[in-house]
């Protein structure tokens, strides 16, 4: 690494100040309203922009630089990893499911991530959060990039990841995740921000890459490992990025106060929904775990988020509400959408299994109050079936949460043996719910989320078939049809890890790859 | 009071800047996960450039730390010289 630091003329805060409001200029012949048409309908209220103070004081040219560096350093693993059949490596081929979740779920948001920064970069009158949105936009279409790179590896050998974007935009779970952006990206560019900078990477995203970075080299994936540690350094610029909106926003103006809490309720409930994923991911499909779900949220949510809201409430920000329910739900969430992963795992790009005797037993230990009385006796029931052959592949689709897009599958808060249900009629059709907190995010936009595209919806409307079926001929099978449209092979891509063709490559390679053959 | 975290990768580029951190904050806790190492401290934790520079034995830009930084919390007030990472309740 060759990166002397060189005498400077200039100190970094001055230095700052010249290479970002120092190339700004104001308009003489065009109005300030026509050129920046979105900054005032959400309601908030600026007075002056270079109030702005961008806490890393990184200009574009310090910005290239170690970019550069980190991005050398990353495809100097990459190809390491490809060129030693590094996937091998890992603990057991179960561990490729995850990489599976990942790029099909999680990368394609980074690309719209990088949209809706270059987008609101763009409709910023201050030239502080310009630069930073800038420098986001640019870090979220590196992270789309380096992801496609390092996984691409692994679809090589694996099934399932052959074409993510397709399934992005089509498999049923991959809505969560994808509505979840849509949703901040069609919003206003002051609510964006709020959404992505503040509740997505401020409040949640060491939830996502802290654990399962971790648990990628913990478990021999040095390619993710490093992608996502990659994309994590830049992770610190965007949750710096994130809590200077809030306090720019907020301190500009007490009208603003009401604004950002609402936004802030509703974008930590929203967030906290997609990681349902993760959740499930660190508690059952990393074969080697790093901590558990609970532990997660307990340490990154409840300990820093807790001084992080300690912090705010000097502008009257209080810890959102729906905390409450998510403390109930933690012991809960990941066996849930576990189950329900299991149940539907005809449908999904990645295997799904059953606990063994060892993993069990952990979950037992991380999960006293919940594991036993209400998993444990499920999980045993459906080992059971499967040892006789009877593996259960759920065929009936379920009711979505209009808003967050996952199955009613989730508990009543505090009552772990009730679905809870919630509904709401709405210009005379019904709309249904997880929770009440999706409930009362949809009435407070109902005409933004009668628009979604649910996908149960879609396949029951005939919409997710390939071009020229016919669902009257006899013995039409849906779910083949549906699969089709998906781009799945029924038998490889799906079903349960037991018995896959993944599983028998990879016996077989990591065979010769140790033995002389 | 609360607790400021700072997350760095755990490899040779960081080993110098890991223990400047420590030596600077006594009062931090080291802690070690696969692959990457978590500082935590109450309060206020500094990263002092001078510190880092004695142990590396040439110039040292604070803006280097973004190449192995992983994550952090709290409010970050960053100079020439030092970086601070501070909670104000
Ligand atoms: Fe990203
Ligand atoms: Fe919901």
């Amino acid at each position: 690494m060759d990166m002397q630091a060189s005498k400077k003329k200039l100190g970094l805060k001055e230095r700052y100040q010249v290479m970002t409001r120092g190339l700004d200029w104001t308009p003489s012949y065009q109005k300030m309203e026509d050129i920046y048409p979105y900054v005032a309908y959400e309601g908030i209220k600026i007075h002056d922009w270079d109030k702005w103070e961008d806490p890393f004081r990184l200009t574009m040219d310090a910005y290239w630089k170690y970019q550069a560096e980190k991005e050398r350093k990353l495809y100097a693993i990459i190809d390491a990893y490809a060129q030693n059949n590094g996937h091998l490596g890992v603990t057991d081929a179960r561990y490729i499911n995850t990489v599976k979740l990942f790029i099909s779920g999680i990368s394609p948001l980074e690309y719209v991530a990088h949209r809706g920064f270059t987008h609101v970069g763009r409709q910023f009158p201050g030239a502080g959060p310009r630069v930073a949105c800038l420098m986001q936009s640019l870090d979220e279409i590196r992270h789309a990039q380096t992801q496609v790179h390092s996984i691409s590896n692994y679809n090589k050998y694996y099934n399932g990841v052959h074409d993510f974007h397709h399934a992005h935009d089509r498999i049923w779970f991959l809505s969560v995740p994808k509505s979840f952006f849509d949703d901040a990206i069609t919003a206003g560019p002051f609510e964006f921000m709020v959404a992505i900078g503040f509740s997505f990477e401020y409040v949640l995203t060491n939830l996502l890459f802290v654990p399962f970075v971790s648990g990628a080299a913990y478990n021999g994936d040095m390619g993710t490992m490093t992608f996502g540690f990659s994309a994590q350094s830049d992770e610190a610029r965007h949750m710096t990025l994130g809590l200077e909106v809030i306090k720019f926003i907020l301190e500009q103006d007490p009208d603003n106060l009401p604004i950002v809490q609402r936004w802030i309720d509703k974008w930590t409930w929203r967030g906290y929904r997609v990681l349902t994923l993760v959740a499930m991911m660190m508690d059952y499909m990393l074969p080697k775990r790093t901590m558990s779900w609970k532990e997660a949220w307990e340490v990154y949510f409840e300990e820093n988020g807790g001084a992080l809201f300690k912090d705010l409430a000097r502008y009257g920000i209080t810890m959102p509400k729906c905390a409450e329910q998510i403390a109930l739900e933690k012991d809960h969430l990941s066996h849930q959408a576990w189950s329900t992963f299991y149940n539907y795992g005809a449908a999904t790009n990645f295997h799904t299994w059953m606990p063994d005797e060892d993993e069990m037993a952990w979950l037992t230990a991380k999960y006293p109050e919940s594991f036993d009385k209400h998993y444990r006796p499920r999980y045993e029931y459906w080992r059971e079936q499967a040892a006789k052959g009877n593996r259960f592949y759920n065929k009936t689709l379920p009711m979505l949460c209009q808003t967050c897009q996952i199955p009613l599958v989730f508990t009543e808060p505090g009552d772990p043996t009730k679905i809870c249900y919630r509904e709401v009629d709405f210009k005379d059709e019904k709309y249904h719910f997880c929770s009440d907190h999706c409930k009362a995010i949809f009435e407070h936009e109902p005409e933004k989320y009668v628009q979604a595209w649910m996908p149960v919806h879609q396949i029951y409307q005939g919409n997710c078939f390939p071009e020229g079926t016919d669902p009257t001929v006899e013995g039409f099978d849906p779910l083949a049809a549906v699969l089709k449209y998906y781009h799945l092979e029924h038998g490889r891509d799906n079903l349960d890890f037991e018995g896959s063709e993944d599983q028998k490559n990879f016996d077989e390679w990591r065979g010769m790859a140790t033995k002389n053959v | 009071m609360s607790t400021v975290f700072i997350a760095l990768q755990t490899n040779e580029d960081t080993r110098p800047i890991i223990e400047a951190i420590v030596a600077d904050n006594p009062h931090a806790r080291l802690n070690e996960q696969p692959a990457m190492v978590k500082i935590d401290a109450e309060g206020k934790l500094v990263v002092r450039r001078s510190s880092i520079e004695e142990l590396l034995g040439r110039d040292f830009d604070l803006q280097e730390l973004h190449i192995n930084l992983i994550s952090l919390s709290g409010n970050i007030d960053e100079s020439d010289d030092e970086l601070t990472l501070s909670w104000n309740a």
